[in-house]
C-alpha cells in the first residue's frame, strides 16, 4: 500500500480546460450544422468531422489513452475496422433491399 | 507487477512487441480493473455500433419518409420554432459532467479528497439532469406527438422502435453511472481512498484508481452521446 500514499504525477488542470472548451466548441459547431441547414455530402462530412474530433478528444485526453502504452490502444482500436467492416457489408444489404423493395412496388410483386 | 516502472520500458511500437512477448502481464503499469473496464467499454462499443447500423440499414433501405428529426426535436420557445433545443442543452450538459469528471480524476490521483468528491457529486448531478431532461423528451414524444415503437405521424414506422431503444439504452447506461457517481461520491467524501475501508459489496480495499475507472465508463457515456446526436439526430 507504499505507492497508494504518495501522490501520483498528474496533468495540469489547464489541459481538461482547454479540451472542456473544445468539446463546447466543435459541439456548437455541430449544432450550427442543423440549425444553417446544411443538406448532402456537405452536411454529412460535417457531421462525421465534428464527431471524430470529439470522440478523439474524449478518448485521447479525458480517457486518458494518449498517455497508455501501445499495448492497451491497440488492442482497443484495431476492433473499430470491424465495425467499418460491418458498415460497409450492411450499406450494400441495405441498398439491395431498398431496390427489391422499390422493384416489387413497382411491378406489384 | 502494479509496482512495475513502466518510464523505464520501451515504448511506441518497440513497446508494443515488449509487452504482447512479456511473460506475465501484456498491460504494463495498467491496473487489472482498468484494464477490465476498458474490455466492457470495448464490448459496449459493438452493441451500440450495432444499433447504430441497424438504424442505418432501416432508415436507408426504406421506401417509406424517414421523420426529419430536426422538426421532430423541435421546441418551440416563446413562438419562436428552434430545432434540437434540448438535446443541444443536454450534449452540453453531458459534456460538462465528462469535464468535472476528469477533473475530478486528477484530484483523486493528487489526493485531494474535498475536491474530488465534490466534482463526482458535481458530475452525478449533472448525469441526473440529463436523464431528467430525457425523461422529458420522451414523455413529450409518446404524449404530444404521439410517437410508438409500431409508428408515427411522421413517417417510417421504424422510427419509434429505433429512438426508444437506442436513448433508452444509452438512458439506462448514464443512469446506471449516476448510481455509481453517487456511491463514490459517499465512499470519497468518507475518505474510503485514503483508509482502504473495504467496499461493501466486494469487500476489497480500494484507492484513488476506482475513480480512474469510473470515470472511464462516465467518459464512454460521453463518447456514446456523440456518435447518438450525430447519426440519430443531426443526420
Amino acid at each position: 500500500m507504499e505507492q497508494n500514499n504518495k501522490k501520483a504525477t498528474t496533468h495540469s488542470i489547464g489541459i481538461y480546460l482547454w479540451i472542456w472548451g473544445l468539446l463546447f466548441v466543435f459541439s456548437t459547431f455541430s449544432y450550427l450544422v442543423d440549425w444553417y441547414n446544411f443538406q448532402g455530402l456537405l452536411r454529412w462530412s460535417l457531421i462525421i468531422f465534428f464527431m471524430l474530433v470529439k470522440a478523439g478528444l474524449i478518448m485521447a485526453i479525458f480517457m486518458h489513452l494518449y498517455w497508455e502504452r501501445w499495448a492497451i490502444v491497440n488492442v482497443l482500436l484495431w476492433p473499430m475496422t470491424a465495425i467499418m467492416v460491418f458498415v460497409a457489408i450492411m450499406t450494400a444489404e441495405s441498398q439491395y433491399t431498398f431496390f427489391t423493395r422499390v422493384l416489387f412496388f413497382v411491378t406489384g410483386g | 507487477m502494479s509496482d512495475i516502472d513502466i518510464s523505464k520500458l520501451p515504448k511506441g511500437s518497440k513497446g508494443f512487441v515488449h509487452d504482447f512477448a512479456a511473460d506475465q502481464t501484456t498491460f504494463k503499469g495498467v491496473p487489472w480493473g482498468k484494464a477490465m473496464m476498458w474490455i466492457f467499454l470495448l464490448s459496449d462499443t459493438f452493441i451500440f455500433s450495432c444499433f447504430l447500423i441497424s438504424l442505418m440499414t432501416a432508415r436507408s433501405s426504406t421506401t417509406a419518409e424517414w421523420p426529419y428529426p430536426s422538426e421532430v426535436f423541435g421546441l418551440t420557445v416563446f413562438g419562436v420554432e428552434v430545432p434540437l433545443l434540448l438535446i443541444a442543452i443536454m450534449t452540453f450538459v453531458l459534456i460538462t459532467s465528462s469535464g468535472t469528471m476528469a477533473l475530478a480524476v486528477k484530484y483523486g490521483y493528487e489526493r485531494n479528497r474535498k475536491m474530488c468528491a465534490w466534482l463526482i457529486l458535481a458530475t452525478a448531478i449533472g448525469g441526473l439532469t440529463f436523464v431528467g431532461m430525457q425523461a422529458f423528451e420522451w414523455s413529450k414524444l409518446i404524449f404530444h406527438d404521439g410517437i410508438r415503437p409500431w409508428g408515427n405521424p411522421f413517417g417510417a414506422a421504424q422510427f419509434g422502435s429505433f429512438f426508444f431503444m437506442i436513448t433508452g439504452f444509452h438512458g439506462t447506461h448514464v443512469s446506471i453511472g449516476v448510481i455509481f457517481l453517487f456511491i463514490f461520491a459517499r465512499k470519497t467524501f468518507r475518505g474510503d481512498f485514503d483508509t482502504g475501508r473495504r467496499g461493501h459489496f466486494t469487500s476489497m480495499k480500494s484507492d484513488y484508481k476506482a475513480i480512474e475507472i469510473l470515470g472511464l465508463y462516465w467518459h464512454f457515456v460521453d463518447l456514446v452521446w456523440v456518435f447518438i446526436f450525430a447519426f440519430f439526430y443531426l443526420w
